[in-house]
């Protein structure tokens, strides 16, 4: 189990290193900055400028100075369009409200996808079967750019019970954890049923039974496990696609994140805040793959030996 | 206490069989009709003894036995009918409660496939113990030291420590042996193996025969065998139930079942064993396919696949007795109109 | 459970014998009712979005500043947006850009996604593992923020949109073709090119690939709904499809903007879209249970 651990962690250091650099080069090819948008510059200034970002050295010099200084110190450069700002400092007060809001939306989706699921394989094929997969098929179908402007319009502006926008008060989380979770509550329902189902119509479920198992037991200890497993290795394309989400998500509502300095520096063509947004997503998600295929693996023990 | 209820409790309950089955009816309730996979079938078994049910697949041994423990994944399937009495209570009405009580305690079942039969994600252990965990006021270590001690009952090296493994660190027998270890932990009054040496490789099939016949002999319970090779119950069981098409065809003492065979279905059976023929004979195998069990038979199921058929099997068929403890389905043979001893060897 | 418990599956009476696959598929497709109606929806749609901007060409962007935004009415069925320009002749038309988007990504996908599987799973061995191991990695990816990057290094223009869209959607395709492909290889008939000393080039493109257009072609209707909702998203974050053009996800992030006075500006495109996803997701759905294939890993 360590070994595999250890494993893993060291598969994910290149794919990183990877990411890293082609998101370096490729942002390297990127037309312009924001400096363009300066009225005037004079060549002295621009000179200035461009030492103070190290944008006169060669690129391969750029690059290993980046990698040196990321790899040391952890330190993504300074910020092009917020001028005396580091990334570390915008990303250090926005990041952890975008892991916040990613969490509550994984939450939500786990929460109310896994008792959907498991309760509509229970009841298959009954009413409470039916209504929660109607829903889910739904959620699968209505994008969050969708269903959060319409979230906000019945339940702040109709209902008035949220605020439209912001991210001051506990109530707050409320609808863009919704807006964000929707889909993959949905998703997770339906995985879950159908991993359920599969189980409970396995042979060793009729050798629980047989031993005079209650219904509890039989879902609790004998099913559940192998039932949830999909929805384990679905846990990492969930985590990247909430990350994504996260975009329009804080987008809709508002919400400091660090979407807004993503969105804002591929409009303003901030190449370094662009290149730590990007590797900061990139670890994030890396990491919650890592954590997803530990838990897939300890839930397994098929896996466990391989 | 008046004298007929002194006398009922002070008799020992010699009369009264473990297990009575009467008029069981399973069907299957699919998209292309109805399935009546068993039909009218009633049987007994005494305390300690051992009954064999042959037959084909399809033919509703494991189905009537499913039935009885209301393993019977419904829908599609539903009990029609009928009674099976345990120890008074009627297995078919029991509530849910009642017969938890009885599943996994008082009877037990091992299945065809030991491989598909563990839970792959739980250890041994966990499954080897549950069985006393639901049933039993008893501490997990307790429970675990008895786990040891049934592994090692059935032959499982180094129990302590293969314990704690996972089902797919063991082999096929192996499993099996920790299936037969699981279903007889709790000392159960009844064990009903459907099948299981069918899927295990023939020297694993003599060991796993051996071992329950060892464990009944320790634990002095029943056992239901069911096969559907007659060669497993020649050598294990003492009387014996012949199944076709939903319905019991014959039923007698093992050897009598040999010797004094009475049905023709019986008799195609045996001829079907390789073994019983002599060296270089052609393999027998039954004409026809077996019966289409999603329309209605109103006559003997094996009528069409029958060398002796005549247009009386094609009216309704009971099971009679032709001797003591010797029943048959076939109307010919009760009538005395054939007799298949005569022609048993060419 | 166990074998002798009879199951659906061993009474297919309906289905006669000798039918090919094919056959079979068109026979479960036409008892899947939603898969029809989802068929039926699309293809008016298409037509609607398609034939629009031919017979009624700049409807979309003819502008009545007096009439401002209004609400549904005779004249306009789903109401005029802020400039008064009318708002089913914008859907549709965004509709046309959106669907657009939407098949010459999924085209991309498929082409990029059919030749990586057909390699890895034809030539397997090393070069199958290394080839899956990278598709595996690349799915863990936030990929949607490398569309971006894309976008915004190379320009935003729509050629380049779908080129990216479908650069990062042909995932699944490539491991579905991979999977046929390894089963296709095993066949008598590709032994038999084989055995007749083909080169490998002309196996994969003469035989491989034929055989398994069928499959690609039902994975493909799975791929519009996912890659036009990937431009929508795209277009809803204002990098996508660039004003003058308009797409659905432009319309609904226009329409969010003005919901608390004009909330059929949001409402229409929506539930355009919407049902745009959802008869598309039953109908490739039904495709797939038709001919019972899945995406599988190994």
């Amino acid at each position: 189990m360590l070994r595999f651990i250890f494993k893993r962690i060291l598969e994910s250091i290149p794919v990183l290193f990877i990411v890293a650099t082609v998101t370096f080069f490729l942002l390297h090819r990127m037309p312009g900055g924001p400096f363009d948008t300066e009225r005037s510059m004079t060549p002295e200034v621009k000179k200035q400028i461009e030492e103070y970002y190290g944008l006169d050295k060669p690129v391969t010099q750029q690059y290993f100075n980046y990698m040196k200084r990321l790899i040391l110190h952890g330190d993504l450069g300074v910020s092009q369009k917020y001028f005396g700002w580091t990334v570390n400092e915008l990303l250090a007060g926005s990041l952890p409200v975008s892991i916040e809001l990613g969490l509550e939306g994984l939450l939500v989706a786990l929460f109310f996808g896994l008792i959907a699921g498991v309760i509509a394989s229970l009841r298959k094929n009954t009413a409470g079967d039916y209504v929660p997969m109607s829903v889910a098929t739904l959620g699968i179908c209505i994008p969050s750019f969708v269903t959060g402007p319409v979230l906000i319009l019945v339940f702040a502006i109709e209902f008035g019970w949220f605020n439209a926008s912001g991210w001051n008060f506990p109530r707050d989380r409320v609808l863009p954890a919704m807006t964000l979770g929707l889909y993959y509550m949905a998703y997770i329902s339906r995985l879950s049923r159908g991993g359920m189902l599969e189980i409970l119509s396995q042979d060793f479920i009729r050798t629980a039974r047989a031993k005079g198992a209650s219904e509890q037991r039989i879902v609790w200890k004998h099913s559940l496990r192998g039932g949830l497993l999909s929805v384990v290795s679905f846990l990492g394309p969930a985590v990247s696609g909430i990350v994504t989400g996260s975009l329009v998500v804080e987008t809709i509502f508002d919400i400091p994140g660090a979407a807004r300095f993503f969105v804002g520096a591929a409009f303003n063509r901030d190449g370094p805040m662009l290149m730590g947004t990007t590797l900061v997503y990139a670890v994030l998600v890396v990491a919650m793959n890592l954590l997803a295929d530990i838990v897939q693996v300890w839930m397994n023990p098929r896996l466990r030996f391989e | 206490m008046d004298y007929a209820m002194r006398s009922m409790c002070a008799r020992p309950r010699i009369d009264m069989p473990l297990l009575e089955v009467t008029n069981l009816r399973t069907s299957f309730h699919t998209r292309h009709g109805i399935v009546r996979a068993v039909n009218d079938v009633s049987f007994a078994i005494e305390k300690g003894d051992t009954l064999g049910i042959v037959g084909e697949s399809g033919s509703g041994k494991s189905v009537t036995c499913y039935s009885l423990m209301r393993l019977i994944p419904e829908p599609p399937g539903k009990i029609e009918g009928g009674t099976a009495r345990f120890d008074g209570i009627d297995l078919l009405q029991a509530s849910p409660e009642q017969l938890r009580k009885i599943r996994g305690k008082r009877i037990s079942m091992i299945f065809q496939d030991p491989m598909t039969s563990l839970n792959p994600y739980l250890r041994i252990s966990e499954q080897l113990i549950e069985p006393l965990l639901i049933h039993e006021k008893i501490s997990r270590a307790d429970a675990l030291k008895r786990g040891i001690a049934a592994l090692e009952e059935v032959g499982v090296p180094d129990a302590a420590k293969r314990i704690r493994s996972y089902p797919h660190e063991f082999s096929g027998g192996m499993r099996q042996r920790v299936m037969i270890a699981m279903a007889l932990i709790t000392k159960p009054e009844l064990l009903i193996a459907d099948e299981p040496t069918t899927a295990l490789d023939v020297t694993v099939q003599a060991q796993i025969l051996d071992l329950v016949k060892k464990m009944q002999r320790e634990l002095g319970m029943a056992v239901i065998w069911i096969t559907h090779d007659l060669g497993v119950v020649a050598g294990f069981c003492r009387r014996v139930q012949v199944m076709y098409g939903g319905r019991i065809m014959e039923r007698a003492a093992t050897e009598e079942l040999f010797q004094q065979t009475a049905h023709p279905y019986t008799r195609a059976l045996q001829k079907s064993i390789p073994a019983l023929q002599p060296k270089g004979a052609a393999l027998y195998t039954i004409p026809g396919m077996p019966p289409d069990l999603s329309r209605k038979i109103d006559g003997c199921p094996f009528a069409p696949r029958c060398e002796f058929v005549q247009e009386q099997c094609g009216q309704p068929v009971e099971l009679k007795n032709i001797a003591p403890d010797h029943a048959t389905a076939c109307v010919r043979v009760q009538k005395g109109e054939i007799n298949l001893k005569t022609n048993e060897r060419q | 459970m166990s074998a002798e418990f009879p199951t659906v599956t061993q009474h297919a009476g309906e289905i006669e014998p000798g039918q090919s696959l094919w056959q079979d598929a068109w026979h479960r497709l036409r008892r899947n009712k939603m898969a029809l109606i989802g068929a039926v929806f699309v293809a008016l749609l298409a037509i609607a979005c398609f034939v629009t901007p031919l017979v009624a060409p700049g409807a979309y962007e003819k502008t009545n500043l007096a009439l401002g935004a209004a609400a549904p009415s005779h004249a306009h069925w789903l109401g005029t947006d802020i400039l008064g320009r009318d708002m089913l002749s914008r859907i549709l038309y965004g509709g046309c850009i959106s669907l657009s988007v939407g098949l010459a990504a999924t085209l991309v996908s498929v082409l990029i996604g059919v030749l990586y599987g057909a390699i890895s799973g034809y030539v397997g061995g090393r070069l199958d593992v290394i080839l899956m191991r990278i598709v595996d990695i690349v799915y863990s990816l936030p990929f949607v923020v490398f569309v971006i990057l894309i976008l915004v290094v190379f320009g935003r223009n729509i050629v380049l949109l779908f080129m990216a869209i479908g650069a990062v959607s042909w995932l699944d395709m490539a491991r579905i073709v991979r999977g046929q492909v390894m089963s296709l290889k095993k066949q008598e008939f590709v032994e038999a090119a084989v055995a007749l000393g083909l080169r490998k080039r002309r196996i994969i493109l003469r035989h491989m690939i034929p055989n398994v257009l069928g499959i690609v072609a039902i994975y493909a209707t799975l791929i519009v709904p996912s890659v036009m909702l990937l431009e929508a998203f795209l277009s809803f974050l204002g990098l996508g499809v660039q004003a003058p053009m308009s797409s659905w996800g432009t319309l609904i992030n226009d329409g969010r903007k003005s919901m608390e006075e004009y909330p059929w500006l949001l409402i229409y495109p929506s539930l355009f879209f919407s049902l745009t996803l959802f008869s598309l997701n039953f109908l490739g759905d039904g495709l797939r249970d038709a001919l019972d294939v899945r995406a599988s890993k190994d």
